[in-house]
């Protein structure tokens, strides 16, 4: 087992997902099936490889720094569960 | 006479221009063919009819007054993933079950200004995770080939759309194979361009290194032409590449003979199904008389390509779709205990089972500690792979293989066994790995009558190879004449 179930506890906190038990019981093990396949990996020499991050060239493209139109308040707000003026409205985040 | 929604774009489009049907005919001849068919078939998650009357009549002014495009009038379905301003866009999800779009993606955007005709929104694996269209919140698409397989995924509900008549062309989007995998299962051609040359502006991100909008359609002709339109690129987009595109149709006519096609070791010891194995021979055959030549070549880190895969997209995915928390917009829980157990709850009523499995993956993958072993080797496998392409072209002008590695199997067949179905991407994945173009044609039947496809690669930013190798095929065969039984 490469998954305790206190780490599939962990990565649903990190992940912001509540499990149910049985939701944690296949998970554990689906996830287990699936890291296990991935131990190929280690059989590949990469100590000179580099990573890559992208698969073409990757720049920075800039820009000159305009004011341009963006989304209006109420554009904004169109699809919030719940809103308080010009505000959307969320749990009490400090207590 | 066919109907009208049996026929390809470029053969409407001449129609159009002869004034011998007008946009409005078309697209009511589509939305009366959604209506027959998309009970069975399910290929649409949000219609939108009256916009779409209110697009022909716009195009028909516009083809009037001489002011027409290439594709002014066509219908289009547009996968779940990309923004349309003012129509829901869910992503085959209920955690996007109501949210509608402030603004119109890039391509959407491309399309409004080309005078196309969106019909409505094409279903898909949730948030495109997945190979079969069966993980959508809004039920599993059927293949209209036969309502009981799977048309393929994740772009399955638009490749099915495009197969039943129920479009003429679609869009759809490609992180690991989900535009070729539906192309080969639908019988239709579908492409995923260099990664960099579509933009990605309005399309929800699954892994960002990975995704691509691209062209589904009924043949070669009609593909060039949508690539056309959405090709190019966008300020918007920090990954899209500033490079001006061809015109892909003046490839469709060029000659192939001399060309030279790669055979990768790797791809062709993995084949074990029979009806695959006869649709790649037979296309072999096709080629060799059109003069092309083959040559043997290995890609020696293909078999890790998966399991790097397997990393790499959940981890981009636990990062894009951190977003979905309950907050601006979507699903949010309607009972919790504080800000946490809001997001949690919200996250795990919203989300279905793949996508949470992807989550699950991709954070354990990205965790400290973790991170050195699976994250990064995966980005170094990806280096290989990349170079093993670059290698392989070297001796030849394109790569040809299989798309999928069985005929569509059925609905349910392969739900409940996550590395059966992470398998169906074998020849898929690779090509987004290097970030390659990739088409899936038409190549024929299965003893059952369903349809295969095969699959053409060639090296970054050279679609309009691919476009004069499939059209070549296109010109020689009819597989893609043929139209579903439905």
């Amino acid at each position: 087992m490469k998954i305790t179930p206190e780490q599939v506890d962990y990565v649903a906190l990190l992940g912001r997902l509540t499990l149910e038990p049985e939701e944690k019981r296949k998970y554990m093990s689906q996830l287990d099936d699936i890291l296990g396949y991935m131990d190929m990996l280690s059989e590949v020499p990469t100590d000179h490889v580099k990573p890559m991050s992208g698969t073409v060239e990757l720049y920075t493209p800039l820009r000159e720094d305009e004011v341009h139109h963006s989304l209006s308040i109420e554009d904004a707000l169109a699809n919030a569960p719940a809103t308080s003026g010009t505000s959307f409205k969320v749990p009490k985040i400090i207590e | 006479m066919p109907e009208l929604f049996e026929m390809t774009a470029t053969e409407l489009a001449r129609l159009l221009a002869d004034k011998k049907v007008s946009s409005v005919e078309i697209t009511k001849a589509v939305l009366n063919r959604i209506e027959a068919a998309d009970k069975q078939v399910n290929a649409y998650v949000t219609l939108t009819p009256e916009s779409a009357l209110a697009l022909a009549e716009e195009a028909d002014r516009r083809l009037a007054s001489g002011d027409g495009k290439p594709f002014t009038g066509i219908p289009i379905a547009v996968k779940d993933n990309m923004c349309v301003k003012g129509r829901r866009t869910t992503c085959g999800s209920r955690i996007l079950h109501n949210f509608v779009p402030p603004y119109d993606a890039t391509v959407v955007r491309l399309l409004r200004d080309e005078g196309m005709v969106m019909v409505g929104a094409a279903n898909m694996d949730e948030f495109a995770m997945g190979s079969s269209t069966e993980t959508s919140y809004w039920g599993p698409t059927r293949n209209p080939w036969n309502l009981d397989t799977a048309p393929g995924g994740s772009s399955g509900g638009s490749a099915a759309a495009v197969a039943a008549g129920e479009a003429i062309v679609a869009l759809g989007s490609d992180t690991g194979g989900s535009i070729r995998l539906p192309a080969a299962f639908c019988s239709v051609t579908g492409m995923k361009p260099t990664y960099g040359s579509v933009s990605r502006y309005g399309l929800v991100a699954y892994a960002s290194s990975l995704d691509q909008i691209g062209p589904i359609c009924r043949d070669v002709s009609d593909l060039a032409t949508l690539l056309n339109v959405i090709c190019g690129h966008d300020p918007l987009d920090s990954t899209s590449v500033p490079r001006q595109h061809p015109d892909f149709t003046s490839f469709l006519d060029k000659p192939v003979a001399g060309m030279t096609l790669g055979m990768p070791a790797e791809f062709f010891g993995k084949l074990d199904d029979p009806d695959v194995s006869r649709v790649m021979s037979d296309a072999r055959s096709i080629f060799r008389n059109l003069g092309v030549k083959f040559s043997d070549l290995s890609l020696p880190h293909l078999d890790y390509g998966i399991a790097a895969y397997y990393i790499i997209a959940p981890s981009e995915a636990s990062s894009n779709l951190a977003r979905y928390d309950g907050v601006k917009y979507g699903h949010r829980a309607a009972s919790f205990d504080g800000m946490i157990d809001m997001y949690c709850r919200t996250r795990a009523e919203g989300f279905g089972p793949e996508v949470k499995r992807r989550i699950m993956l991709g954070t354990y993958a990205l965790s400290s500690g973790y991170y050195d072993a699976y994250y990064l080797k995966a980005a170094k496998i990806r280096t290989l792979i990349t170079s093993d392409f670059k290698k392989a072209f070297e001796t030849c002008d394109a790569i040809i293989c299989p798309t999928a590695p069985t005929p569509p199997f059925k609905i349910g067949e392969k739900i409940d066994d996550p590395i059966q179905m992470y398998l169906t991407d074998v020849f898929t994945i690779p090509v987004n790995m290097a970030g390659l173009p990739g088409i899936s044609i038409p190549g024929g039947f299965s003893r059952d009558g369903l349809p295969v496809g095969f699959q053409l690669i060639a090296p970054h930013f050279e679609e309009a190879r691919l476009v004069q190798l499939a059209a070549a095929f296109q010109r020689e065969t009819d597989h893609h004449l043929k139209r579903p039984p439905l």
